[in-house]
């Protein structure tokens, strides 16, 4: 089985590469990169005017199964992320039974490896039941194939649980991922508090809610020398404390939501619950700062986020409305869009964002590069093909996006994992 | 002219030009609740359906008697949130209610923008009676109309809103008017009370009672809505009412020939001192009366709005004499 | 709009109007009685010329009336010049009386019925009587003039202006050209 994906652009921070170049991949593995490879019986993908680059690895993902198989199952997930440029992705443990354990761990592997179009990593919960009391066996779901643990979706509210959290999985190397959010300053606010929850008079979760876990979690991280990785990061207060923090060596990492830095709470003035989401969009001076962020390298990686609900779950009133949105499919045009044709950043820190550092958080082996012996995964890029939206066509079951019907500039045009073409444009 | 769209969300996306037309229909309309026979045949046959989703008993019978006076079917279905959450939803239950051919929905909702929604949802035009913190249009509006038969005009007026901003859709409708209408606004209440951005929204903003009231020519105070309030925003009404209450002593510090509105049902003795809710220069019942007129106002003007949206299949009358 | 014909003058209408006044006493015994209603808008100065004539003839004032029939309407839903709503004051009771509706132009009747419906839901007047300065023809409903200042033959196509001096700054009715 071999492929030769030729006359594409390969763009690898790994490596320090950006230039035109043939791709050879022989068994699943990258087997050589050179600027002319002869076909030699080899399947051939030709990549003029594409961009080659390490797979993409989505690290915040809800595939809902088990539990909420009408939501999103493991095999729509996973196509879903095909579609959009992802060769791995990691699903967040608030499932139904909550993974918390290894059987549920491995339930999901299993079924990922038998359905599932690209690679699942597991992320298990900090606690049992993501109830934020008692430890799960962070060893065990760690056994099971975890990469990460995290509460996601609640935040880890006890500062000496989060301690423990980052003592026990700090063990492993195993980074623990917190939803950064004070829920008594947040309240039941369902949009960030400014000008635009007051006018609509909407509850507000306003930005300190954020910013206080934030440097809660900076000083434990900093105190135990433990890794704490920020989801979702939306505030410029918490860019902030992250970057500074940074400087000072605290082994932090964070992600941002592409939702975040293309929409702002102005964009709720529909009362549209596709705008509805934790943390809420926030405000323009906000979403400035995470562009800065993106641009400096304070942003360590892009994640989506991708939280699918039923139609008629969406359809209700704003307050009703359960948070998220899906993302997988309308990531990658949104980067490539608003962060490189914009001019704020360049091709090889946009796959950093989008591959080689989430491979790095979280120590994927074989993945996030291109150098040979690496794992053949790999995601095209088309930078000039023009898309609209459309959510009707979406492999995944959510449909609630904000982004329906608009035009973008660049989206995937491949997605090989293990030398396979699962998806092609 | 008319109004540009068969739906009444808020104030907030209404001209002045539309405002004015609204008032000054209300005080065409307003003759009809004076006759002996109080019923005009305007919106004969057209069946009105009165929602409401929390209660209320003098918005919608407001409402009520505002369809009836027009000579509208009216039918009134309440239920309580909690209620809905549990069954059907709301898009559900007004689909199926429009279905019996239903021309006009008049929504009230704990929800913020959950009449905005059901535009989206069904073809009949919808009027917003008050929707979680956001706007209740027709109060602002017959305030509005009590002010100008009070003062003969809004523009240049120093109106003050005392009270519970944050969680006061009254307040908000308000000031939408009364700054569109070229009024000067100023808002005062508890700093857990005053939402970010409210200045923004063209009102000064203080968190001084006195402050606010001096010079004022009308003193608008609001209710203190304890069922929206799940946490403490102010440690007690008695406090509430010693830094925040209207009472003789504070309205001396308004223009002589100041009124005293209040959008009801008063908290007496807390935003209102208990003798001064009926004194000479309260206009609350004005209100009250005021309101059948401007929701007759808007029915009407709605009416009319939702048939040119229909085409207005109509041949010209060219007069009609 | 093209002007087809001048039809009255100053001079005429006030003749006509004054007409109408001393036929309005002729037919009616007992003045005391009697109530002008204009409608809106050029009906109104018409009734108080009417009143004013009568007044110079009798001594009398008749107290008036003014009446806008957009409330009653029957074509709110078809309508396409939109209607606003205008204030209607009647400050005496319509009880007994003998009450004569004025109006500048009868064209199809259906002004007159909605007019008639509204007065009747302010009481119940012994007569309504209907005064109009042109009768125009074509009507759509069985309503006839009491009193008519000129009875015009007209298409259905032309529109007939009546201007008036205090409304319009001058005395004048004309037929125009329809839009149609």
């Amino acid at each position: 089985m071999k492929l030769l994906i030729k006359n594409g652009r390969v763009v690898d921070p790994s490596q320090d590469l950006d230039d035109t170049r043939d791709v050879l991949i022989v068994e699943g593995k990258i087997a050589k990169i050179d600027a002319s490879i002869p076909e030699a019986g080899a399947q051939v993908l030709q990549a003029v005017g594409r961009v080659i680059a390490p797979g993409f690895i989505d690290m915040h993902v809800h595939l809902r199964e088990p539990g909420y198989e009408d939501k999103e199952t493991i095999r729509t997930g996973c196509a879903a992320a095909a579609a959009g440029g992802f060769t791995s992705i990691c699903c967040m443990p608030n499932t139904n039974p909550v993974n918390d354990s290894r059987a549920v761990t491995e339930y999901i592997l299993a079924r990922a490896r038998e359905e599932g179009a690209v690679n699942v990593y597991a992320i298990g919960a900090i606690t049992r039941g993501s109830q934020g009391d008692l430890l799960s066996e962070i060893g065990d779901l760690r056994a099971g194939g975890c990469v990460a643990i995290s509460d996601d979706g609640k935040p880890v509210s006890n500062a000496l649980i989060m301690r423990r959290a980052l003592e026990y999985a700090g063990m492993w190397k195993m980074p623990v991922i917190d939803h950064c959010e004070d829920l008594n300053l947040a309240e039941n606010g369902v949009m960030h508090e400014g000008y635009y929850s007051t006018v609509l008079g909407l509850k507000g979760i306003p930005g300190m809610s954020e910013d206080v876990m934030v440097q809660r979690n900076i000083l434990i991280a900093s105190a135990t020398g433990q890794h704490v990785h920020i989801a979702h990061l939306s505030t410029a207060g918490a860019i902030a404390a992250v970057r500074e923090a940074k400087r000072r060596g605290v082994h932090i990492t964070c992600e941002v939501a592409p939702h975040h830095f293309a929409l702002t709470d102005k964009d709720v003035s529909s009362y549209d619950t596709s705008t509805k989401m934790k943390p809420p969009l926030r405000s323009e001076e906000d979403r400035q700062a995470l562009l800065a962020a993106l641009k400096d390298g304070t942003v360590d990686c892009i994640a989506t986020d991708h939280a699918p609900h039923t139609y008629d779950e969406k359809n209700v009133e704003y307050d009703y409305a359960p948070f998220g949105i899906v993302g997988l499919e309308t990531a990658v045009s949104l980067s490539l869009d608003r962060l490189v044709h914009s001019g704020l950043i360049s091709m090889t820190r946009l796959v950093g964002l989008l591959s080689t550092n989430p491979a790095r958080i979280l120590g994927l082996k074989g993945k996030g590069s291109l150098r040979i012996g690496s794992d053949a995964d790999v995601t095209l890029l088309n930078p000039q093909r023009k898309i609209t939206v459309d959510a009707d066509r979406f492999r995944s079951k959510g449909r609630n996006t904000p982004f329906n019907g608009w035009k973008l500039k660049g989206a995937p045009a491949a997605t090989i994992v293990a030398g396979k073409i699962v998806w092609q444009e | 002219m008319q109004l540009r769209s068969k739906h009444l969300i808020g104030i907030e996306p209404l001209t002045r030009d539309e405002i004015q037309l609204i008032l000054d229909t209300a005080d065409s309309f307003k003759e009809v609740s004076t006759r002996e026979i109080k019923k005009v045949p305007t919106l004969r046959g057209k069946t009105i359906v009165t929602l409401f989703y929390e209660a209320s008993t003098r918005t919608r019978t407001s409402f009520e008697l505002a369809a009836k006076r027009l000579s509208a079917d009216t039918v009134s279905i309440s239920t309580t949130a909690s209620s809905v959450q549990k069954g059907e939803t709301l898009i559900d239950t007004v689909r199926n209610i429009e279905s019996m051919a239903a021309d006009c929905f008049i929504v009230r909702h704990s929800c913020s923008g959950a009449p905005l929604l059901l535009t989206r949802a069904c073809r009949a035009s919808i009027v917003n009676a008050g929707d979680g913190s956001h706007e209740h249009p027709t109060q602002a509006l017959l305030d509005a109309m009590t002010i100008r038969e009070r003062k003969g005009q809004i523009e240049g007026l120093r109106v003050a809103i005392i009270g519970d901003i944050r969680h006061s859709r009254v307040a908000r409708s308000n000031i939408h008017l009364l700054t569109k209408m070229g009024a000067e606004v100023r808002v005062a209440g508890p700093g857990t009370l005053l939402p970010t951005g409210i200045g923004k929204l063209g009102a000064t903003v203080t968190t001084d009672a006195d402050e606010a009231i001096t010079g004022a020519d009308v003193v608008m105070m609001l209710r203190i809505q304890q069922e929206r309030m799940d946490r403490s925003f102010f440690p007690s009404l008695r406090e509430f009412a010693k830094l925040y209450g209207l009472n003789r002593e504070r309205m001396k510090r308004a223009s002589p020939d100041a009124i005293v509105m209040h959008p009801g049902p008063i908290n007496r003795g807390v935003e209102i001192d208990h003798d001064l809710a009926d004194f000479e220069r309260s206009v609350i019942l004005d209100q009250t009366a005021n309101g059948v007129a401007v929701r007759m106002a808007v029915l009407y003007l709605i009416s009319q709005a939702a048939a040119g949206a229909a085409g207005g299949a109509g041949t010209p009358t060219g007069g009609a004499h | 709009m093209k002007i087809k014909a001048r039809i009255m003058d100053r001079k005429k209408i006030q003749r006509a109007i004054a007409r109408i006044a001393q036929e309005i006493l002729e037919r009616n015994k007992s003045p005391e009685d009697l109530a002008l209603v204009g409608i809106r808008t050029r009906g109104v100065p018409i009734a108080e010329r009417i009143a004013s004539g009568i007044e110079s003839e009798e001594g009398l004032k008749v107290p008036i009336g003014t009446l806008d029939i957009t409330m009653y309407r029957d074509d709110l839903s078809s309508s396409q010049e939109r209607a606003e709503v205008h204030r209607t004051d009647i400050a005496f009771s319509v009880n007994d009386k003998d009450v004569i509706l004025v109006d500048d132009v009868l064209f199809t009747g259906r002004t007159i019925r909605a007019a008639m419906d509204s007065l009747i839901d302010f009481g119940r007047p012994r007569t309504i009587q209907l005064a109009v300065l042109i009768d125009r023809g074509h009507r759509e409903l069985p309503i006839r003039a009491d009193y008519a200042g000129k009875v015009l033959p007209t298409s259905r196509k032309e529109v007939v202006q009546v201007q008036l001096e205090e409304i319009d700054g001058q005395d004048e009715v004309l037929i125009v050209e329809g839009e149609a």
